[in-house]
């Protein structure tokens, strides 16, 4: 793990409805240094901007200040197609992921051009198949044989796998996890988080990795982020963040959230996952 | 007999109409009423450049190319203006009425006498209606055949995806906007051909001929998707074809049965009505006569 920063984020605000009753900053002057190869787990209550900063790194939307630097491409006025290239993403919902009514192997080969031209050439050819065979077959779910099947016949946790392969495909320069277990049951859950931690060790990826669950975001990665109205409000890494528990983590919270007047709810999921 | 064979040539010449429906109805996702406009404005354009002289098989690929920007312009509405895909098509299709008035110049041109497409068939000593089949199936088998080679590259896989889960072909650095313009133009480029040809095949062009271009293309589409079932892609456009010839055999068992011409646009509205329900009324009432299917 060197120390250049990959993704370097400065000042990043993100109102929305904004000049209307509802205004809302989801993200307030936030920064965020990651270095290459860090594995960081985001954790904070509902509403606290862990999914806005994700989507704002990866380009959903436009934020309102600040900059994103990856490396040293100016990531911030940039759209996000163009991002693409540089960015892999696993979203919440499987059906998010994949494109239901094409094959395994079309998902796989149009995630194999993600940032590319796309010309008239062959949308897939023998060679990647065979590519992604293999690739299929490291995962140890029997999903190497089902390549000219459709998406769509197969389950959550199969989709959420292949679609963690799609992400993952190029080596991105930064990989972005949104709750990508939240919707699968908690051994698919288990199974999809080992998949994730071998691929991001096999690829030495830098990721964000957004979890509810306390016991995951202590067991994975390098470094642990907290987030409270839009802004960091723990950081830990190293020895830090690898002695922590559970219950630590629980009076940072409170303690983070009383300042701010007892604003911040703990949500359930945070709280059951103990 | 000859009515059976006037159908099945009509069905084949308005199957690449069904074709272009059926690539932004089914493959993008988006029920485009640019058809409405684009199918005339094919027949206006064919029409006026054969009276002026131009070679028919030119004439023909200029209506492609203009339906493509019509296409285009539809496209550019959805994309940078952000006017949502139904209302867009309208505004095109509303626009190009006037325009097809202006490049026809009146409401009905005659092709009486003039050289049509359908005539350099005519060597062949074919019987009466066989060169339009002939004609068509040639079209249509090239048409197919394309339209297959093109979804597997790169590109036409860019546009399946585009349909299927926009928010993941964007976050695989597809641009979504411009795959929905090409969708677009290819789907009213075809469209307008085949107003071209069925312009040359009718031997006029007539500013009311689009009215009910969609509805007929979407039955075409759903009697296909209903009575073949769950294909392959290449087996779904033929299905398509199918379709819109099996179309043309109810018109003309309708006017068979004594009803009058007028009366079609009404048929036409229930047949896909009736298709369009049948999906919903076989799960309410279990009936399991035709084979699943799951629409793309």
């Amino acid at each position: 793990m060197s120390n250049t920063p990959v993704l370097s984020l400065k000042g990043i605000t993100k109102q929305f409805n904004k000049g209307t009753a509802n205004q809302n900053t989801v993200l307030n002057q936030l920064d965020l240094e990651v270095k290459k190869g860090d594995f960081i787990t985001i954790i904070g209550g509902n509403g606290a901007g862990k999914s806005t900063l994700l989507n704002s790194i990866a380009g959903n939307f436009m934020i309102d200040k600040g900059s994103i630097m990856l490396g040293d491409k100016n990531l911030t006025a940039l759209k996000e197609e163009k991002r693409a290239g540089f960015i892999g993403r696993v979203f919440q919902d499987p059906v998010m992921g994949t494109a239901p009514r094409m094959t395994v192997g079309e998902n796989l080969a149009i995630a194999y051009r993600r940032g590319k031209k796309r010309s008239l050439r062959k949308g897939t050819t023998e060679k990647e198949r065979a590519y992604f065979k293999s690739i299929l077959g490291e995962l140890g779910l029997g999903l190497e044989n089902r390549l000219d099947n459709e998406m769509g016949l197969l389950s959550g946790g199969q989709r959420q796998a292949i679609a963690l392969l799609m992400a993952t495909m190029n080596k991105p320069d930064l990989l972005l996890l949104d709750e990508h277990t939240a919707a699968l049951d908690p051994k698919t859950a288990k199974i999809v988080l080992e998949i994730t931690r071998k691929r991001i060790e096999q690829e030495e990826l830098t990721t964000l990795m957004i979890t509810h669950n306390m016991n995951d975001a202590l067991k994975y990665g390098n470094r642990l982020v907290m987030l409270d109205n839009g802004q960091v409000i723990v950081d830990l890494s190293g020895e830090e963040k690898k002695n922590l528990t559970v219950a630590d983590v629980l009076v940072l919270f409170q303690t983070a959230t009383d300042e701010d007047g007892g604003a911040g709810q703990l949500p359930d999921e945070l709280l059951l996952s103990r | 007999m000859d009515l059976i064979v006037t159908a099945t040539a009509q069905g084949l010449l308005w199957g690449m109409m069904a074709l272009g429906i059926f690539i932004t109805y089914r493959i993008l996702d988006l029920p485009d009423m640019t058809a409405e406009g684009s199918f005339p404005l094919g027949g206006a354009v064919c029409a006026q450049l054969i009276i002026s002289g131009v070679n028919p098989l030119v004439a023909t690929a200029s209506a492609f190319v203009i339906g493509a920007l019509a296409g285009a312009i539809t496209g550019f509405l959805i994309t940078k203006a952000h006017i949502p895909g139904l209302l867009a098509g309208i505004l095109t299709m509303t626009g190009l009425y006037s325009i097809n008035l202006r490049i026809m110049g009146r409401a009905n041109l005659s092709l009486l006498g003039e050289e049509k497409v359908t005539d350099l068939f005519e060597r062949f000593t074919l019987p009466s209606q066989f060169d339009t089949i002939f004609m068509g199936i040639i079209i249509v088998v090239s048409v197919i055949t394309l339209l297959v080679l093109f979804f597997k590259t790169e590109l036409g896989q860019a546009v399946i995806a585009t349909g299927d889960n926009e928010k993941m072909a964007r976050s695989l650095g597809i641009s979504t906007n411009q795959t929905k313009i090409l969708g677009l133009m290819l789907s009213n480029g075809l469209i307008s051909a085949a107003g071209a040809l069925i312009a040359q095949d009718n031997g006029y062009a007539d500013i009311s001929m689009g009215i009910g271009t969609i509805v007929i293309g979407l039955a075409s589409v759903i009697i296909g998707e209903v009575i073949f079932g769950n294909l392959s892609f290449v087996n779904r456009l033929i299905c398509v074809i199918l379709g819109a010839i099996i179309y043309r055999f109810i018109i003309m068992f309708v006017l068979l049965i004594g009803l009058q011409p007028n009366d079609l646009k009404l048929i036409s509205a229930i047949i896909l009505a009736v298709c369009l329900a049948l999906p919903s009324i076989r799960t309410k009432y279990n009936l399991n006569f035709f084979q699943k299917k799951e629409l793309l």
